[in-house]
């Protein structure tokens, strides 16, 4: 199935607004995971303190993220991990294909990532005939589907029970039902046979950790400590923001990205993972290999705005708080990740050309910044990126009036002088006597959807000087 | 409200929306600053902060509308410079990261922000004034604009205001510090996504069966009026300075 990109982004939010059963399941669920975070937050009184010590540890981490990188690769190998670096998906792709492929005909699992998706890694596996099996519940239902993640820590949030229970008949040819315990004992019964066969394990990174060359993965559902534990060979791919220093700094991330994603205080499962099986024990998978990806980020290291972004932990809490992401939802933003961070890195991984929109979808209204567990002024990163398309850009498609540069050199020329503004600002008193407002771009947009105001008969500078000026001076006098 | 004896000296920023679209929000905040013992002045010389240009990415056109802003306001002997906006009062912050690789523009663009004061914030945190002595017949809400709320942390004041209004009954609404979707130029560049949004702002406004929103920003009530006029279920706004300026 082929999938919308963010260059059709605004024919993606019509699609989306359009979808009345899409926007019931966003309005309660971005609720629902507010409400819980809210909850979680408001029994921390230190909740403050965290997000600042959790900022600093990643700022820390970032501005010498080589040095913390070197030394997770150090320690990881030192426990028996093999690391591998990619500097591009392709690359990714390609290291994970040949660590898999002289395996033969091998069952993968993977446990949720969404570094996973960034490189689309099932697709490029499935074309060398290696069908890797998603056991994170949500993940499973959209893989099932064919269908991309919408939600960074729920991919499937768009989807009802009614609509799973339909897939879940169809693909699996269960009795259709609403009651969600059978939905989930369903997947249960088939993953686990899944996971008996599996000779592969593919998961995502939370942190690693540079003391100890660990690395931390979060998850609720326990499919995450199968997929790392029982098949012989683990493939972990991270990006290389994951690193952080300590095993101590550890402490305030798990405090902070429960909280923050699902309103929980904790995760039902948290696993610290040092090399593969080792000593008398062997418990663990044979081989550990790490793919430490690119893709973009060093980019996103060498400008101050970008560089915060890539503190992001991915929590998800600010898209469940995004006004625009609880209109459109996540496939909209047609990129794997979405809402106000993914405005920020999509554009990272597949540029700003063919992702000029997103930087823009955007009202800056603040809300993410309040709820970012790690305190990501993401409406700055956002006014950043337009102006670096504004002045360095290729040029790149106008699509609104609002974003070309004629408009806003004639906004500059009438907000410059006394004698212009009073120049222009007549001469559109004028222009809507006359009706011809709706030949100018601006007004024509307000009017889709909106009345457009009248212009005052008079202005208030006109108003000062004729009724309120001389009242100033008599009773100053 | 300083050591100084002479009564507070304001300038008016009255903003390019208020000034051409809304008018009776200046006036009311001239009346209403007069009635306190503020000498009020305007100077006409001025046009807009930059903020459509900012936003935009248009930074070049922004530094020089902010650079013409800040030389009609510098040339006031004023103590404080009034704004009937959070959001062009939020601008006046963003100065810092306009001019941060001019430092002559720099300096001069902090002095004029360290005056700067949105209405609601100046009342109560410079004037230390709650009961301004108005009258308001009916229940209203307040819908917290983006920019006052979380830039300037406006929250309280407002609030303090309009308590003390005679007569007025003031109900908080669900999702009052949601954004109504006006965003500036977002408006302009996905007005579905904008309208949409202003939808469900005016579905609880609708649910909470007041006579009137009232905020600190044009552009949200603009935004807000002219969106429910099109759904053909008008609503009734009013802007801060509005409500407070009829003596009870």
């Amino acid at each position: 199935m082929k999938h919308p990109t963010s260059e059709t982004f605004p024919q993606n939010v019509q699609k989306a607004l359009g979808d009345t059963t899409l926007r019931q399941a966003l309005s309660t669920v971005s609720a629902t995971f507010s409400q819980r975070r809210r909850d979680a937050v408001n029994d921390v009184p230190e909740w403050e303190t965290l997000r600042e010590h959790a900022h600093a540890v990643k700022a820390h981490t970032l501005s010498c993220l080589d040095e913390y990188l070197r030394a997770f690769a150090t320690k990881a190998e030192g426990a028996g991990a093999h690391i591998h670096w990619a500097s591009t998906a392709e690359d990714a792709r390609q290291i994970i294909t040949s660590l898999i492929k002289p395996r033969g005909n091998v069952a993968v699992v993977k446990s949720k990532s969404m570094t996973t998706e960034e490189i689309h890694l099932n697709a490029a596996l499935e074309t060398h005939g290696i069908e890797p099996v998603e056991t994170d519940l949500g993940e499973w239902i959209i893989q099932l589907a064919d269908e991309p993640p919408s939600h960074i820590i729920a991919p499937a949030i768009h989807k009802t029970k009614r609509q799973v229970s339909e897939l879940f008949e169809q693909k699996l040819g269960i009795e259709p039902t609403d009651d969600e315990k059978r939905l989930t004992a369903a997947a249960r019964e088939h993953l686990r046979d899944v996971f008996a066969q599996a000779k592969v394990g593919i998961s995502g990174v939370n942190f690693a950790i540079a003391e100890t060359g660990s690395i931390v993965i979060i998850e609720n559902e326990g499919n995450a400590r199968l997929t790392t534990s029982l098949p012989d060979m683990h493939i972990a791919v991270m990006g290389i923001e994951k690193v952080i220093p300590r095993l101590s700094d550890l402490d305030v991330f798990l405090r902070i990205l429960p909280r923050s994603g699902t309103g929980q205080a904790l995760t039902s499962y948290q696993s610290i993972i040092t090399g593969p099986e080792r000593g008398e024990d062997r418990i663990g998978p044979r081989s550990l290999h790490i793919v430490v990806l690119d893709n973009g980020r060093s980019k996103m290291l060498r400008e101050s705005a970008t560089r915060e972004a890539l503190a992001c932990i991915r929590c998800g809490a600010c898209l469940n708080a995004c006004p625009v992401y609880q209109q459109i939802g996540g496939h909209a933003y047609g990129a794997v990740y979405a809402g106000p961070i993914g405005s920020i890195i999509t554009p990272q991984i597949d540029g700003l050309r063919v992702a000029h929109h997103l930087p823009f979808a955007s009202s800056l209204c603040g809300a993410c910044r309040d709820v970012c567990p790690v305190k990501i002024d993401i409406p700055n990163a956002l006014i950043h990126l337009r102006q670096h398309m504004v002045t360095h850009g290729k040029p790149i498609p106008v699509v609104s009036p609002a974003r070309g540069k004629t408009t806003f050199r004639v906004w500059r020329w009438s907000m410059t002088s006394d004698l212009r503004y009073r120049m222009a600002t007549a001469f559109a008193r004028f222009a809507q006597r006359m009706g011809m407002t709706k030949l100018v771009g601006p007004s024509r947009k307000w009017g889709h959807g909106r009345s457009v105001p009248r212009l005052a008969k008079r202005g208030f500078r006109q108003i000062w000087e004729s009724e309120l000026a001389d009242d100033g001076e008599h009773r100053t006098k | 409200m300083g050591p100084s004896s002479h009564a507070p000296r304001v300038s008016l920023f009255v903003t390019c929306l208020v000034d051409q679209i809304r008018p009776s929000v200046g006036v009311a905040t001239v009346q209403l600053l007069r009635r306190l013992g503020c000498d009020v002045e305007f100077n006409p010389k001025q046009t807009c902060c930059g903020q459509p240009g900012f936003t935009s990415g248009h930074w070049g056109d922004a530094r020089a509308v902010a650079r013409h802003t800040i030389e009609v306001l510098e040339a006031d002997r004023s103590d404080w410079i009034v704004i009937p906006s959070g959001s062009c009062g939020a601008m006046f912050h963003h100065y810092e990261k306009l001019f941060a690789d001019h430092p002559g523009w720099l300096s001069r663009a902090k002095t004029v922000t360290g005056k700067t004061r949105e209405l609601s914030a100046f009342l109560v945190d410079v004037l230390e004034i709650y009961d301004v002595g108005a009258r308001f017949d009916g229940r209203l809400t307040w819908h917290d604009a983006c920019h006052g709320l979380r830039d300037l942390g406006i929250h309280e004041q407002p609030r303090q205001l309009i308590r003390k209004i005679a007569g007025a009954e003031f109900v908080e609404t669900d999702k009052c510090d949601a954004c109504c979707g006006f965003g500036g130029v977002f408006a302009i560049n996905y007005p579905d996504i904008s309208t949409s949004m202003a939808d469900v702002k005016l579905d609880v406004i609708a649910s909470a069966d007041v006579d009137v929103v009232v905020s600190g920003d044009v552009g949200c009530l603009m935004q807000l009026e002219n969106r429910a006029q099109h759904r053909k279920r008008p609503v009734r706004t009013m802007h801060l300075a509005e409500l407070l300026s009829v003596p009870a």
